[in-house]
C-alpha cells in the first residue's frame, strides 16, 4: 500500500491497527479460556479471564482515544476514514465479546461448585464455532479480506442452528430431572452468551466489508425504507 | 444541465493544460474542483467564462455549453457572457480608487443597467452578508475593509449583475477561518439562485460546500462524482491517494 506523504500519519494508523489486533487477540483468548474453565472445571482459569478483562477495557479506552485524535487532527478521508470509523465500531463489539467471556467465566465459577451435569456435546461444538468465527472475523479485518468476512456472515447460520439444538438438549435435561434445572439453566445462559459472541463476530465481518468496499451490507433495504413514526 | 463541458482541451503555447475534459453541472448545485497545483483547475474555470483566451498564446478546443448554448459560438459576445458567468478570485480585488458603493454598482454601470443603484447595492450587499458591516460607510474606500470583507464585497459586485453561474477560484484561501466560514455560508445560500463552480486547495472546504467534486490531475479529469462518495469511497486510486494525503 502507498504511504502517506506525512509519515507520522502512517505511524499513527499502524499504532491504531496494532492496538485493535492486540485487543482482538485478548478477547479471542478470553473466550477459549472461559470455555476451558467450564469444560475442565477449573475455577482458576475462570478467575484469570475476569482479571484479563481489565486489560481489555483499558485497551478499548485507548483505541477510542486514538480514533478521536485521528479524526480531529487528521480529518481523514476515503479508506483512512473508513478504517477509523470501522475501528470505532469494531472496538465496541470486541469489548462486548470480552464481557460475554467474563459472563461465561462467572457461570463456570458457579457451576464448578456443583457436581457436573452429564456432558453436553453441542456446547463444545458451539464454543469451537464461536472461537473460529471471532478468529476469522479478526483475520478478515487484518487482511482486509472480503471473502473471509462473507464466510463469517454465512457461518453464523450454522452457529445459530447448533445453538438451537443445544437449547433443546438442555430443555430435555431439565424435563428429565428437575434437579438438573439450576445447572442446565446456567448452561442455557452460557449458550446464549456464546451465540451472542457469534453475532458480534458477524458485526465485525460486516464492518470489514464496509471498510474494504465502502458499501454497507447490514440490513439490506433499510437505506431506502422510510422510518416509521413510533 | 446548467453547464456542460464536452471534450475540452486547453493549451498555453505548447503546454497541454487540459486534456479532453467532459463533465456537467446541474442547475443550483455546487461543483468543487480539487487537485494539486498545476493540474488545470483554474484553467478549467477560466474556460467557462472565456478568460483563458485572454492569455497570450492560449488556445482551446471542445465545447462549453451554458444552458445548452455554445460559449464559443461566433455570435456570443464574451463581455455579455461574463455578465451571465461571474467570477470571484483568490485575492480580493476591489477597485482600489472606488468607494464601497461604487464597487458594488460598477458592473451595473459598465453594462449600462439603469435603476435605483442604492437599492440594488443594498440587495447585493445583503446577499453577500456584508450590508450590516458597511451600511454606515458606503462612501468609504473599499480598501478600508478587511480582507474577508473585501472578498464579500467582490462577491456582492459579482452578484449585482445577477449572474446565473458564479465561478470561484480559491475564494477563501487568503482569509482567516471566520471569514472563510462566512464565505462558505454564502455559498450555501447563493446556491438557491445560482450554479457555482469553486476551485479549492482545501479538501475539507470542498467537502463542506459542494454537491459534487471533480478531481483533476495533470490536466486530466480523473474522477467526478457526488462529494460524499469522493471523500468516503472514491473509485479511482489516484483520487484515493490525493484525498488521503498520499501524493508526492
Amino acid at each position: 500500500m502507498k504511504a502517506h506523504t506525512d509519515k507520522t500519519y502512517d505511524a499513527q494508523l499502524d499504532d491504531l491497527r496494532n492496538k485493535l489486533l492486540s485487543l482482538g487477540g485478548k478477547v479471542e483468548t478470553e473466550i477459549s479460556v472461559s470455555v476451558r474453565a467450564l469444560s475442565e472445571r477449573d475455577s482458576k482459569l475462570a478467575e484469570s479471564v475476569i482479571a484479563q478483562d481489565r486489560e481489555v477495557n483499558r485497551l478499548e479506552v485507548e483505541i477510542d482515544d486514538a480514533c478521536r485524535r485521528l479524526l480531529v487532527l487528521r480529518q481523514p478521508a476515503a479508506s483512512d476514514l473508513r478504517f477509523i470509523t470501522t475501528a470505532l465500531k469494531i472496538v465496541v463489539n470486541l469489548d462486548r465479546i470480552g464481557d460475554l467471556a467474563v459472563n461465561v467465566a462467572e457461570r463456570a465459577l458457579d457451576l464448578n461448585q456443583s457436581p457436573p451435569l452429564k456432558p453436553v456435546h453441542d456446547l463444545t461444538r458451539l464454543a469451537e464455532l464461536c472461537q473460529n468465527q471471532v478468529r476469522a472475523a479478526l483475520d478478515a479485518f487484518v487482511d482486509g479480506d472480503v471473502a473471509k468476512a462473507e464466510a463469517v456472515i454465512k457461518n453464523d447460520d450454522l452457529l445459530d442452528s447448533v445453538y438451537h439444538n443445544l437449547v433443546n438438549e438442555l430443555l430435555a435435561l431439565m424435563m428429565e430431572d428437575p434437579r438438573n434445572i439450576r445447572r442446565a439453566n446456567s448452561l442455557l445462559f452460557v449458550a446464549k452468551h456464546l451465540e451472542r459472541v457469534g453475532d458480534h463476530a458477524t458485526n465485525v465481518a460486516e464492518m470489514v466489508i464496509y471498510m474494504v468496499r465502502g458499501t454497507d451490507v447490514r440490513h439490506p433495504g433499510s437505506r431506502n425504507s422510510k422510518s416509521v413514526p413510533p | 444541465m446548467k453547464i456542460e463541458v464536452r471534450g475540452l482541451n486547453a493549451w498555453f503555447k505548447t503546454t497541454h493544460a487540459l486534456r479532453d475534459v467532459s463533465l456537467s453541472v446541474p442547475q443550483n448545485t455546487v461543483l468543487a474542483i480539487i487537485g494539486p497545483s498545476g493540474c488545470g483547475k483554474s484553467t478549467f474555470v477560466r474556460c467557462i467564462n472565456r478568460m483563458h483566451e485572454l492569455v497570450p498564446g492560449a488556445r482551446q478546443s471542445g465545447k462549453v455549453l451554458v444552458d445548452g448554448q455554445d460559449l464559443h459560438a461566433r455570435r456570443v459576445d464574451p463581455v455579455n457572457l461574463r455578465r451571465r458567468v461571474g467570477m470571484v478570485f483568490q485575492r480580493p480585488n476591489p477597485f482600489p480608487t472606488m468607494s464601497i458603493l461604487d464597487n458594488v454598482i460598477a458592473g451595473l454601470k459598465l453594462n449600462g443597467i439603469r435603476g435605483n443603484y442604492a437599492e440594488l447595492a443594498e440587495k447585493s450587499l445583503r446577499q453577500a452578508a456584508l450590508w450590516d458591516e458597511v451600511k454606515d460607510r458606503l462612501q468609504h474606500s473599499a480598501l478600508s475593509l478587511s480582507g474577508g470583507q473585501q472578498q464579500r464585497l467582490c462577491i456582492a459586485r459579482a452578484l449585482a449583475i445577477e449572474p446565473e453561474v458564479l465561478l470561484m477560484d480559491e475564494p477563501a484561501s487568503a482569509l482567516d477561518p471566520i471569514a472563510t466560514a462566512k464565505i462558505e455560508e454564502l455559498i450555501h445560500e447563493m446556491r438557491a439562485a445560482l450554479t457555482i463552480v469553486i476551485v479549492t486547495h482545501n479538501m475539507q472546504q470542498a467537502a463542506r460546500v459542494s454537491d459534487s467534486t471533480a478531481f483533476f490531475y495533470l490536466g486530466e479529469l480523473v474522477e467526478h462524482g457526488p462529494t460524499e462518495r469522493i471523500f468516503t469511497n472514491p473509485h479511482e486510486p489516484r483520487t484515493e491517494d490525493y484525498v488521503t494525503g498520499k501524493f508526492g
